[in-house]
């Protein structure tokens, strides 16, 4: 349950020191992609910020959010968020289950009425659909979503099948699914798209509603700017070489291992929105388009029907600034020559042994 | 679980040199206003590297072309956090990782001391209650310190 601690007197209880509470600080206005600059704010409001109930609700999902976040890298940040916040209900990693658990989560709804924060991993079967497809405790995702949503301060729709519908509503959709905010019009919902959004992402919305009581600003999808607000492609450290055309034509080309654009092998780094060319993967490590491999576009709506995942986006969309309307420009053009060039080479390569071309590898799927 | 650095993965990069995606410099300008703001009005600055879309070798580039200087230290509060000046006095590296030894965070600070390594007020405050506490139970153990007053 919710207590009346602060975050500041939780931290220091865990033994955390005050040059680990700036550590903290530091890694948070990293993690809420704010300017170091802002560590002392942050300090500040954390000091005196209570802990908010979190309700945790899990419906047509793989759990992969749910990997996401607590495989996450960074155990001091993202599990410190977790101890100081109050998860109170989990389908996935609660012990409890059936009547236990859903007396839980109707506790914490009651205890902590208007104030709760929901986080929804998982698309649901609409109110139209056979609300058989995905049952809790004989209760519809629907049922439940509603019933949890009436006294919460705001839904957070993490990955992109709370908040498009995702991989349940790609075509033909058997389960009539839906995503939280076709449901939800009295309450904010937030969207944390990706399939699975970025940890730090997920945690770094929390963190700030925890440090500043405030929702972040939103996108027009829903998304909070900080994390959103840029495409992958104006981020993309291999940005110079699509402005100067020069694209890998296959993955084991020259080209790919030379580091260049991956465009014309299906990158949709243009259209799509997300943190992950700057927050990157596990741990900072990498990310797919620094390990060779095209941006599939997974923080954007039905990005599963959005063709195929090798096919070069016909006009590069959805990134403002003339600019990059004339890089497109180019690329597309270059990309066009390169194109012909490239199934030239298949068929030479094809003589000789096998090289794999994006091509290719489309027609196999 | 295993560590990232655990699993044997080489990165091949034959023709790739480290500095080609060219995302070290405008930093190493970013440092440079910086640095002359705080040799000016002592602002300082400080700049979060997880921001920058760096690619492979523009973080091994800068960190070259900032090499290091005279002071090195370790603060071990939730995980080690190593600090470092770099061969321009008042540019500093801090380097954060958590207790598993991973990496949280990157920054550059631009100050004459890392806010950091500085002892805050209220820990002062603290250590004198404590050093407090610690005198007088010495003085009460020790038989000698009567005849010392
Ligand atoms: S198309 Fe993809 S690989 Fe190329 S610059 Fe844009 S995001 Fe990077
Ligand atoms: S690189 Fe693209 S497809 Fe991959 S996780 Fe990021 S947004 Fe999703």
């Amino acid at each position: 349950m919710a207590t009346s601690k602060t975050l500041g007197e939780s931290l220091r209880q865990h033994g955390v020191s005050r040059r680990g509470f700036l550590k903290f600080c530091a890694a948070t206005a990293s993690m809420m992609a704010l300017p170091p600059s802002m560590a002392p704010a942050i300090a500040q409001a954390l000091e005196k910020a209570r802990r908010p109930s979190v309700i945790w609700l899990s419906f047509q999902e793989c759990t992969g959010c749910t990997e996401s976040l607590t495989r996450s890298f960074s155990p001091t940040v993202e599990n410190l968020i977790f101890d100081v916040i109050s998860l109170d209900y989990h389908h996935t990693l609660q012990a409890a289950a059936g009547d236990a658990a859903e007396h839980a989560r109707e506790q914490a709804m009651n205890t902590n009425a208007g104030e709760y924060l929901v986080v929804v991993d998982g698309s649901l079967p609409g109110p139209n659909a056979n609300p058989g497809y995905s049952t809790i405790a004989g209760i519809s995702n629907y049922d439940m979503l509603m019933d949890t949503i009436d006294g919460a301060a705001a839904v957070v729709a993490v990955g992109t099948c709370a908040a498009f519908g995702g991989l349940p509503k790609a075509d033909p959709n058997p389960t009539g699914a839906v995503s939280v905010q076709d449901l939800v019009k009295d309450k904010p919902v937030i969207n944390v798209s990706g399939c699975p959004p970025v940890p730090m992402v997920i945690t770094g919305v929390l963190a700030q509603f925890l440090t500043f009581g405030t929702l972040p600003e939103l996108d027009e999808y829903g998304r909070p700017r900080a994390f959103f607000g840029q495409s992958i492609h104006d981020r993309c450290y291999r940005r110079p070489f699509y402005d100067k055309g020069k694209f890998a034509e296959s993955f084991d080309d020259e080209g790919a291992k030379a580091g260049w654009c991956l465009y014309r092998l299906g990158c949709k780094g243009p259209m799509t929105y997300n943190a992950c060319a700057t927050m990157k993967w596990n741990g900072g490590a990498s990310w797919p388009v620094e390990a060779g491999y095209p941006c599939l576009g997974c923080s954007e709506p039905d990005f599963w029907d959005a063709g195929g995942f090798y096919k070069a986006l016909s006009v590069p969309t959805g990134s403002p600034g003339d600019v990059l309307l004339t890089a497109g420009a180019v690329g597309a053009a270059v990309g066009v020559g390169a194109g012909l060039m490239s199934r030239n080479q298949g068929k030479q390569a094809a003589k000789h042994h096998d090289k794999v071309t994006a091509d290719q590898l489309e027609e196999k799927l | 679980m295993a560590k990232l650095a655990g699993i044997p993965i080489h990165i091949e990069q034959p023709e790739a040199e480290p500095q080609q995606f060219g995302n070290a410099l405008p930093i190493l300008n970013e440092i440079r206003h910086a640095l002359a703001r705080f040799a000016e009005r002592a602002e300082p600055t400080r700049i979060d590297l997880a921001a920058i879309p760096f690619g492979p070798g523009d973080e091994e580039r800068l960190m070259a072309l900032l090499g290091r200087g005279e002071v090195e230290a370790t603060i071990d509060a939730l995980g080690p956090t190593r600090v470092w000046e770099t061969r321009f006095p008042g540019v500093w590296v801090l380097d954060y990782a958590n207790v598993e030894g991973e990496r949280i965070a990157l920054q550059i600070e631009i100050d004459e001391i890392p806010q950091m390594l500085r002892t805050q007020r209220a820990d002062i405050t603290d250590s004198l209650a404590a050093l407090d506490a610690a005198l007088a139970s010495a003085t009460a153990a020790d038989p000698a310190a009567e005849s010392r007053h």
